[in-house]
């Protein structure tokens, strides 16, 4: 099955869009049988991958194309029923691949719902016109405002742990207590009664911000949105996004400045991104002008595309090799014009995008090569990728042909998910070093690239070919798994952020209950869910 | 009185804390929910009414006058040797549980609820028939089933009390919050917030919807959570009542309806004062449907779990089946597929409510057939017939296509065209509502009923069941004639 992450407004099955002057409404109405498989139905308005990316979707283009939005109430189509979570079903007859690219999928959509509040001055409101079970109260609790109708049954719940012997996995457990500030003993009940808290004790333990009866919720909705959107900021005219979706030709995907090669004998993806063609827009009008089509929001949403694409069409691709080409001065006078035009909302938005693609790319189960030789572009927006890469190679050539520049895209405007740029993460606890990279505003050539510790590992042209094929070799070689966990654990040195949290609780516990027999093995609670027969744990702590 | 005085008990209520704590804060709501949303009209007068007050034989059915507010609504457990064993299920053979156990505490809880909120909602749902009763033996009949669903209410508030801690008691404190077709607290089934606000309707509810609370009793009767099968048991033979007024009520619409239509040269039994025979099939339509859908999804995990605990078995699990695992059988079932009707095969467990609507559907078949013995018996050639199961769904997998009262698969289109002529209209509902005005004098019956064939408890039909407690009562005019 091949997912693609490509949709519309018009064509999506399971949402409703609709604008009302600073109001947006996004109405949750899960077809059936719309599943992305045919092999579970999407009852009671679960969700799989399909459906979140659509809502993903739906996020980007509120930002983007609707800037009069200052709020956005989350709510359903379906009476009584707000979600019911993750399609358990699904998630049973799902590979183990699957799970975990969906979870880390749906996490980066509900960061991406708190991204547009923080960023964007968007605020969310979660209109829970029912029953609110597991992922459905999840995306709830990534809004900024939850309202709960107070009908004597309706109750906001995380089931996972009684019922389905998981956790919830989409940064419900971090939330509770990190955002929400859930009291931990009373986070514990919550988690653990599987029919969930109700009425004004919900509001009590602060799962909810507020609870309305039936004949007053829709009013209650609506003055809470106004007063949401009354916190917002005017912008100006909305930017249209239209699909950025490659023409495939056998093995490779091609964009308009990225191409993926795969390789699929040698596990690995040659990912080559291409510098802007022309100058940069001169103001703030010439970017609105470019829309779309300019360079940096062109370039990393077809990078967004082509992550996704790899991550969940390319199981096997482990390994992806970075490359970038074009003129490296140009690049940076397109980092600095945009970044001069902050405080443009549109400006701001692209900005915002970009630390989210990199951000996206963070959190990849993959190992990241970036390669930086003859011809290569690493700078600025580029060279964060270089940052964000497990290694990086560059090649030593006498005449300084090959070298990498700082721009004003790596001070500061693209925060990984701890909360720290890649150079700060990079220097972690060494101060020195990092003030002495930030010093520099030229090319930086290959030996003070190495000195400076901004590569890996430099290679003269004689040494060049050997190191990076046994590298690369290597590399696709070794356990998947323990790439994926030591990768995950070397990446984020420095602070936890409830951002940071959310993954590495992810990877680390619920990637590993998704494996273990309790959930999945025949006697499961996964494995028996909707069977005839009951699960069977193992009653071993480990 | 005190309070283990006025509630009759077999539960050793005066020397247990916990439940007397929980009910003197609990009854005295009840009471005001009573007088709230009881009956309208009749709380002062006197009813000749059946009160259980011990659970032997001569004891459960105890008749005499009584005003509703004065009901000793009390708790029964049907006895038992104390060497229950669970019947079914993963656990059959091990001993019962008489405390909740820990891993069941939210599917037994769930099931409890469910099954409480429809006692108190079925009294609010009926609070307005008083003032339309066709006879005083009705009107005595309905305040018996209100009565009634109120110590069903009490049963189930028991278990509540007793086994589910402070949370159990919240639950019932929310069992008297709730309100049928309240938009705010709404009862937790839909069904349940529709208003029973004509006669017809309350003889079709009680004969299709009551039944499908005697099957849920009955398979909650055989659960191996040994109270909640003996407060089941025991209110099983009190529901048995509440089905023969349904199955009776609506067989007695029908005979007036047959001899009206005999009589009448048209054969119009409208230009008569009775309900025609194609109303009450349209009638019939809509309450079954309505009805069937209470059994809950045709293939269900929630089923499947709550046969796998021993919680929830069979129709007469005990008395008809040999095996009781349920495990690597299968049952077949009509599904859709691709817009048409297949078979598939489905394991039992996840069928269980299937298998128990199967007993319901049966059942409501064999009341059809008395019916039409009585229309057959007034010479008039019409029969009555029980729809589909899969006709005018609104939930299940038979809710995603329209189908006709055979079962067959039909557009939405066709079925709109129909719609008129397979369910009352509104000028049928109108005509019905027409006919809804009281007869108070004893032995007199509203035009569109026959009489019963005989009393109550050996009474005579024309016996005073309804007694007027004072000059308010709207019994009283009738009285001073």
């Amino acid at each position: 099955m091949q997912v693609s992450f490509d949709t519309h407004p018009d064509r999506y099955q399971h949402w409703r869009l609709s604008f009302d002057g600073e109001v947006a409404t996004l109405s949750m109405d899960v077809q059936l049988r719309g599943g992305l498989r045919d092999d579970y139905e999407l009852k009671l308005n679960s969700y799989d991958l399909g459906v979140d990316i659509e809502l993903a979707d739906a996020i980007q283009r509120i930002r983007f194309e609707h800037p009069e939005v200052k709020c956005v109430v989350v709510n359903s189509a379906v009476d009584r029923v707000f979600c019911a979570g993750a399609n358990i079903p699904m998630l049973g007859s799902s590979t183990h691949a699957f799970k975990v690219n969906f979870c880390k999928f749906t996490n980066e959509t509900r960061l991406y719902i708190e991204d547009a509040s923080r960023q964007s001055g968007i605020k969310f409101l979660a209109a829970l016109n029912g029953t609110c079970a597991g992922g459905g109260y999840e995306l709830a609790m990534a809004c900024d405002d939850i309202v709960l109708i107070d009908d004597g049954s309706s109750a906001v719940s995380l089931p996972e742990v009684p019922l389905l012997a998981v956790l919830p996995g989409t940064g419900g457990l971090t939330r509770l207590v990190d955002k929400r500030g859930v009291r931990r003993d009373r986070a514990d009940v919550f988690c653990t009664v599987s029919e969930g808290i109700r009425g004004k004790r919900a509001v009590k333990w602060k799962l909810v911000d507020a609870i309305a009866p039936r004949s007053r919720f829709d009013d209650v909705v609506a003055e809470r949105a106004k007063t949401l959107a009354s916190q917002g900021r005017d912008k100006g005219a909305g930017v249209t996004l239209p699909s950025v979706a490659p023409t495939v030709d056998g093995d490779t995907l091609k964009y308009k400045y990225v191409e993926v090669k795969i390789d699929s004998a040698a596990r690995s993806a040659t990912l080559t991104l291409s510098a802007p063609d022309d100058a940069p827009p001169a103001d703030a009008a010439a970017l609105h002008a470019q829309g779309a089509e300019s360079w940096v929001l062109r370039c990393f949403r077809e990078l967004d595309d082509a992550i996704l694409q790899l991550r969940v069409n390319h199981l096997e691709v482990g390994l992806w090799i970075v490359e970038t080409r074009g003129d490296r001065d140009r690049l940076r006078a397109h980092d600095d014009a945009l970044r001069a035009l902050a405080g443009d909302w549109f400006a701001d938005e692209v900005i915002a995008l970009q630390a989210r693609v990199l951000r996206r790319l963070d959190v990849t189960s993959r190992s990241i090569f970036a390669i930086i030789d003859e011809g290569s572009c690493f700078v600025g927006s580029f060279f964060e990728i270089a940052l964000a890469a497990d290694r990086s190679f560059m090649l030593e050539d006498d005449d300084d042909n090959v070298a990498v520049a700082l721009s004003s895209a790596n001070r500061g405007t693209a925060p990984m998910g701890n909360g720290l740029t890649r150079l700060a993460t990079r220097f972690f606890g060494d101060e020195a070093s990092l003030k002495k990279v930030l010093a520099e505003s030229g090319p930086i050539g290959t030996t003070d690239a190495d000195d400076l510790g901004l590569i890996t590992l430099a290679a003269d042209d004689i040494d060049w070919e050997d190191d990076v094929r046994i590298a690369i070799e290597e590399r696709a070689s070794m356990s998947p798994d323990a790439l994926t966990g030591m990768e995950a654990s070397l990446r984020f040195p420095g602070p936890e952020t409830l951002e940071s949290k959310i993954f590495a609780r992810l990877s680390a516990w619920q990637n590993w209950i998704f494996q273990r027999p309790n959930a999945v093995g025949p006697k499961g609670a996964l494995t028996k869910y909707g069977e005839p027969d009951r699960a069977e744990f193992d009653f071993t702590r480990c | 009185m005190s309070l283990t005085d006025s509630i009759p008990n077999n539960v050793d209520l005066s020397s247990d804390r916990k439940l007397l704590r929980a009910l003197e804060k609990w009854q005295p709501n009840f009471i005001s929910w009573w007088r709230d949303m009881g009956p309208v009209g009749f709380q002062e007068d006197q009813i000749w009414l059946r009160t259980a007050v011990s659970v032997e034989s001569s004891g459960w059915a105890h008749y005499d006058y009584v005003k509703m507010p004065d009901y000793r609504w009390g708790i029964f457990l049907t006895p038992n040797d104390g060497n229950a064993k669970i019947g079914f299920g993963d656990e059959k053979g091990r001993d019962s549980w008489d405390e909740v156990p820990g891993e069941m505490r939210a599917s037994l809880r769930r099931i409890i609820v469910t099954q409480a909120d429809t006692e108190p909602a079925s009294v609010e749902q009926q609070r307005l028939l008083g003032r339309t009763a066709p006879s005083l033996y009705d009107l005595r009949n309905l305040f018996q089933v209100n009565v009634e669903e109120g110590r069903h209410l009490w049963a189930m508030v028991h278990l509540l009390h007793q086994y589910f801690g402070r949370d159990g008691r919240e639950e019932a404190e929310s069992l008297l919050e709730r309100r049928s077709g309240d938009v705010d607290k709404p009862r937790i089934l839909s069904t349940f917030n529709e208003t029973t606000d004509e006669w017809l309707s309350f003889f079709m509810f009680t004969m299709f919807t009551d039944r499908d609370g005697k099957y849920q009793l009955s398979a909650l009767s055989e659960s191996g959570f040994d109270p909640l099968a003996r407060c089941t048991q025991f209110m099983l033979t009190e529901e048995a009542f509440h089905l023969s007024v349904g199955e009776q009520g609506v067989g007695r619409v029908v005979r007036q309806a047959a001899k009206r239509t005999a009589q009448d040269s048209n054969g119009d039994a409208r230009a008569h004062g009775a309900i025609d025979l194609q109303t009450i099939q349209k009638y019939i339509n809509f309450w079954f449907s309505s009805a069937v859908e209470l059994f809950g999804g045709e293939i269900s995990t929630n089923a499947a779990d709550y046969f796998a605990m021993g919680l929830k078995g069979r129709h007469h699990e005990q008395k008809k089946y040999d095996e009781h695992r349920g495990l690597n059988q299968i049952y077949t079932m009509p599904i859709l597929d691709g817009g048409r009707l297949s078979s598939k095969e489905v394991p039992l467990r996840n069928a269980m409510n299937e298998v128990l609507r199967d007993e319901y559907v049966a059942d409501c078949e064999r009341a059809c057939r008395r019916w039409n013995k009585v229309i057959a018996e007034e010479g008039v050639d019409f029969e009555l017939k029980i729809p589909s199961r899969r006709f005018n769904r609104s939930m299940g997998m038979y809710a995603e296509s329209a189908f006709d009262l055979n079962g067959d698969v039909i557009t939405r289109e066709e079925f709109e065209a129909k719609r008129d002529s397979w369910l009352p209209t509104a000028e049928d509902r109108a005509y019905v509502r027409s006919l809804m005005t009281p007869s108070y004098g004893p032995g007199e019956f509203a035009s569109w009923i026959a009489p019963p064939r005989k009393g109550i408890k050996g009474k005579a039909i024309d016996f005073e069941y309804c007694k007027a407690g004072s000059p308010e009562s709207p019994l009283w005019s009738e009285a001073a004639e």
